[in-house]
């Protein structure tokens, strides 16, 4: 059999490993082995999709995109741990766009389970269904899905590589394989010989690969403590190369400015004043907007500035107000989901009957309301592209190589294969990265400048006023509570629908069915509640939305645990108590959660004078994660002290990348909860630049304590869970200070907080 | 428009206008770009550098106003040889994305230079300038008292 074929066949061996368990979904195509992306050229050997061995040493592909949440590190930890080599001593690369690089795990995310209560039938069935990853070419780095996608397919790809690489060996040697151990990187056989991986590489790649087991936890000298990331060095020293970083020969720097009208169209533009500007080179015309290109980046975006255009009008309403109007018809709508009804819902908004409610109940109704966010990476959106006719190649950090290289293909006129997408680190995603929009731009900005390479940087305001934006969302909930017990809870959720409009621009799908992003962290709450309903309404909108770390979660969060709090405090009840009580009896890891930050935080339920605390508690991504946030009135203004973070991992396979994890997506959380807003005014976004958006800084982040926990019966994930609770925490703690209850983000909007 | 300027201790001799920021000096015509765009207002920190050990936002100095020999994070320590502080960035693993972090070392580095064992407090004045949206925070902090000491040790 031919090379290529030798390695269609391991592969195979990678791609079945994915359907363990082997219900037949989607039979053949699943089935169907991705092809091998890798090309090795003579003496060297791509053993699978993963482990690339040449003479120069061992380079493991992980294909999942660096953007500050470790996953290099991690996702090498877990073939490395397999394949015996020394981590230190490998490279770790994102690999190109390919089919073989399917995100497994984001699919089955996608099946309508709670996630919490995943029965072990369901699990085999979503890991089974997350081959259709495959199908529609998800390379996506998001969901929080890496670990679950790469848990035991890449010890598997690990395992295999070195057991095929010992069955060369065998063969030189003329001994069994179960003779020989594996160490370093080196084949050692019973003598002491030490044969290195590299020198056997090229006979592996022509034996077929045997069946192999997977090491025992007990094992592992990797995974499960905490390693050494493969990026620390060079982002310490400023040698780590980002896309805004990538310089090529003959390369020009390009700026841009788009219609502030998202959407819009451009009726012309006059660049006579930016054409002679110093530097100048070309000014072109992207249809929404205009590019200038020249030799320096800054003397681009001073011409880029000097173009005056006349904008066309954005296709939603120009002011945030009419724009919340429209997000609140949705209630009128027949509902797009109803993932939660448990019991007998009768709520006075849908004209039930209250009058009949036993004596003793109280009944208590919020609405809450939450602006549309940006990203904000620190990184602004950037890309560099050189096009010569018939190829294309583009640099830029993304969490989606696929959809880049389809974008860019389809702009080009080329095929997709022409196009080669080379992943840089990205300095934050968050979400924003898995658009294609700035490869889209550079390609354009390439295609007027065939075989020059042109460098396309957004200035901090163009990336700002056109992000894919966090929807802003509207909630109504509905309760009753009864001798300090939760009786009912009803909950009605309104907003784009992030989910819809991306799998549209994206994949080029219609939106259809129920959208669980929209209700995610509000449907799948592990609260015993005897009345519980959750419905979603989407509301009709033609503004760029996009997914914004922990997404659903990252508004539902803060609507259902404010709802909680508001319970316990209406049922008279500690608002710790209220909740563990209503959590043991469904989720006992996420109940854990709550012990823990107690004990942690040395929770009593009071507080002295000028202090506050808070308790948050958000189930997302397959993780339970409770958070207690103190705020202490200092100088007449709020500061935010303390915070105490309990997860729970299933595995931690990671802990010190899971803390950084979990005090990041806390901060991210409180950035947004005290800080963030976008609105709009005359079609066009009104923050412009960090002074109008600010974050959490130095002086303003609290101190914090993490405990990660291993009671949860499957792996969760750990970029986006932490986000979630940071936001109902702070609220509830500003209401234990002040008695107001927040019911709308930001916090800066009605408290004086520190800035 | 030729302008002198020495660079980690280099001197460069560029072409450009004289009111192109430090920061476009350094990465796109010198191609030192472990100084980083984030902002270009003064508000994230990214493109902090030193001028004559002084800590500085390059974006918001004109190549005609720079007066002194400038410092980047790459003339700080290299990954061979690191300075103090980025060995203390790495044992503590600090970086997330890393993007801000160039930035955040040069801050601090001239923080240490200046108050060599700075209390929480001065660390808050000193660095919330220094942006990072990762949440870094509790790591830089831990990372500036771990550098501080073994400093104090050579």
């Amino acid at each position: 059999m031919s090379r290529i074929g030798t390695i269609a066949r391991r592969t195979f061996l990678i791609g079945s490993a994915a359907i363990l368990g082997g219900v037949a979904f989607g039979v053949y195509k699943v089935r169907q082995p991705a092809p091998n992306p890798l090309t090795p050229a003579p003496g060297a050997a791509a053993l699978n999709p993963f482990v690339l061995i040449d003479q120069q040493g061992i380079t493991l592909i992980a294909p999942r995109a660096e953007m500050g949440q470790g996953v290099h590190t991690t996702w090498a930890a877990l073939i490395a741990e397999e394949l015996d080599v020394d981590i230190a001593a490998v490279r770790v690369l994102h690999g190109p766009a390919a089919k073989a690089y399917y995100n497994s795990a984001m699919v089955a995310d996608a099946l309508p389970g709670k996630g919490y209560d995943t029965s072990e039938f369901q699990h085999t069935v979503g890991e089974a269904l997350g081959g259709v990853g495959k199908l529609i070419g998800l390379q996506v780095t998001g969901g929080s899905t890496s670990m679950k996608d790469g848990f035991i397919r890449m010890r598997q790809a690990g395992a295999t590589a070195r057991e095929t690489i010992k069955q060369a060996a065998a063969e030189r040697l003329g001994l069994d394989r179960a003779q020989l151990k594996t160490e370093n990187a080196q084949v050692i056989a019973p003598d002491g010989q030490t044969i290195p991986y590299t020198d056997l590489a090229e006979a592996a790649a022509l034996i077929d690969p045997p069946h192999v087991e997977l090491r025992d936890a007990r094992g592992w000298r990797y995974l499960g403590k905490s390693v050494p990331r493969v990026d620390m060095v060079g982002k310490s020293t400023g040698t780590a190369q980002f896309g805004i970083d990538v310089r090529l020969p003959g390369m020009k720097f390009a700026a841009l400015r788009i219609n502030p009208n998202l959407g819009g169209t451009m009726n012309g533009f006059d660049a006579s004043a930016a054409e002679t500007m110093p530097g100048v080179e070309r000014v072109i015309d992207l249809g929404t907007g205009i590019a200038v290109v020249a030799t320096n980046t800054w003397l681009a975006q001073q011409a880029a500035d000097a173009v005056d255009i006349d904008w066309g009008a954005a296709p939603y309403p120009p002011e945030t107000d009419a724009i919340f109007a429209r997000i609140a018809q949705a209630f009128d709508d027949k509902p797009n989901s109803t993932l939660r009804d448990d019991g007998n819902v009768t709520s006075p908004r849908d004209g039930g009957d209250t009058a009949t409610l036993p004596k003793g109940t109280i009944s208590l109704s919020a609405d809450y309301k939450l602006p549309y966010l940006a990203h904000a990476t620190m990184e602004p959106q950037n890309a560099t592209a050189l096009f010569t006719h018939d190829a294309l190649e583009i640099w830029c950090g993304n969490q989606s190589p696929i959809f880049q290289q389809q974008a860019c293909a389809k702009l080009a006129g080329l095929d997709p294969d022409a196009v080669q997408i080379h992943t840089t680190l990205m300095g934050g995603g968050f979400g924003r990265r898995g658009e294609p929009d700035f490869a889209a731009y550079a390609t354009q900005v390439a295609m007027a400048m065939p075989g020059t390479p042109v460098q396309l940087t957004w200035s901090r305001e163009e990336d700002m006023t056109h992000d894919y934006y966090r929807p802003g969302a509207l909630a109504r909930f509905t309760g009753t509570v009864k001798d300090g017990q939760a009786v009912m809870l009803d909950a009605r959720i309104a907003a784009q629908s992030a989910t819809h409009q991306a799998l549209n621009r994206w994949a080029g799908l219609p939106a259809a069915g129920p959208d669980k992003v929209l209700v995610d962290g509000a449907f799948n709450q592990p609260y015993a509640i005897p009345n519980y309903r959750v419905r979603g309404h989407v509301a009709d909108l033609d503004l760029p939305v996009g997914f914004w770390r922990s997404v659903g979660a990252s508004f539902n969060g803060f609507f259902h645990d404010t709802f909680i709090d508001e319970m316990a405090h209406a049922a008279g009840r500690d608002p710790l108590d209220f909740r563990l009580e209503l959590i043991r009896p469904v989720h006992a890891p996420s109940a854990g959660t709550l012990d823990t930050v107690r004990q942690m935080s040395g929770w009593t339920g009071k507080t002295p004078e000028g202090v506050g605390r808070g308790v948050g508690f958000t189930y997302s991504f397959g993780t339970p994660v409770a958070q207690v946030i103190e705020v202490v009135d200092q100088d007449g203004s709020i500061r935010i002290t303390r915070a105490w973070i309990a997860c729970d991992m299933g595995i931690a396979l990671d802990r010190s990348i899971i803390e950084a994890q979990m005090i990041g997506g806390m901060i991210y959380g409180l950035s947004a909860a005290a800080y963030g807003k976008i609105t709009f005014s005359d079609g066009a976004v009104q923050q412009r630049n960090f002074p109008d958006y600010d974050a959490i800084r130095m002086h303003t982040a609290p101190l914090t304590e993490v405990a990660i926990l291993e009671a949860n019966t499957y792996l969760g994930g750990a970029g986006e869970p932490g986000t979630p609770p940071a936001m109902p925490a702070l609220g509830n703690a500003l209401f234990d200070l002040t008695g107001t209850r927040a019911r709308e983000l930001p916090l800066s909007n009605s408290f004086d907080l520190r800035v | 428009m030729s302008t002198q300027l020495t660079v980690n201790g280099t001197p460069h001799r560029v072409d450009l206008p004289d009111d192109v920021p430090l920061l476009w000096v350094l990465r796109d015509e010198i191609g030192l770009t472990g100084t980083k765009f984030g902002c270009g207002v003064a508000a994230c920190g990214a493109c902090t550098v030193q001028i004559d050990g002084e800590a500085v936002r390059s974006c918001q100095v004109s190549l005609s106003d720079v007066w002194g020999d400038v410092t980047t994070i790459e003339g700080l320590g290299t990954p061979d040889s690191m300075a103090a502080i980025q060995q203390a960035w790495v044992a503590h693993q600090v970086a997330q994305c890393g993007y801000c972090q160039s930035g955040q070392i040069m801050q601090a580095a001239a923080l240490l230079a200046e108050t060599p064992d700075p209390t929480d407090a001065e660390i808050d004045d000193a660095m919330q300038g220094n942006l990072c949206r990762c949440g870094t925070y509790p790591r830089i902090r831990a990372a500036i008292h771990t550098a501080a000491a073994k400093m104090k040790e050579t």
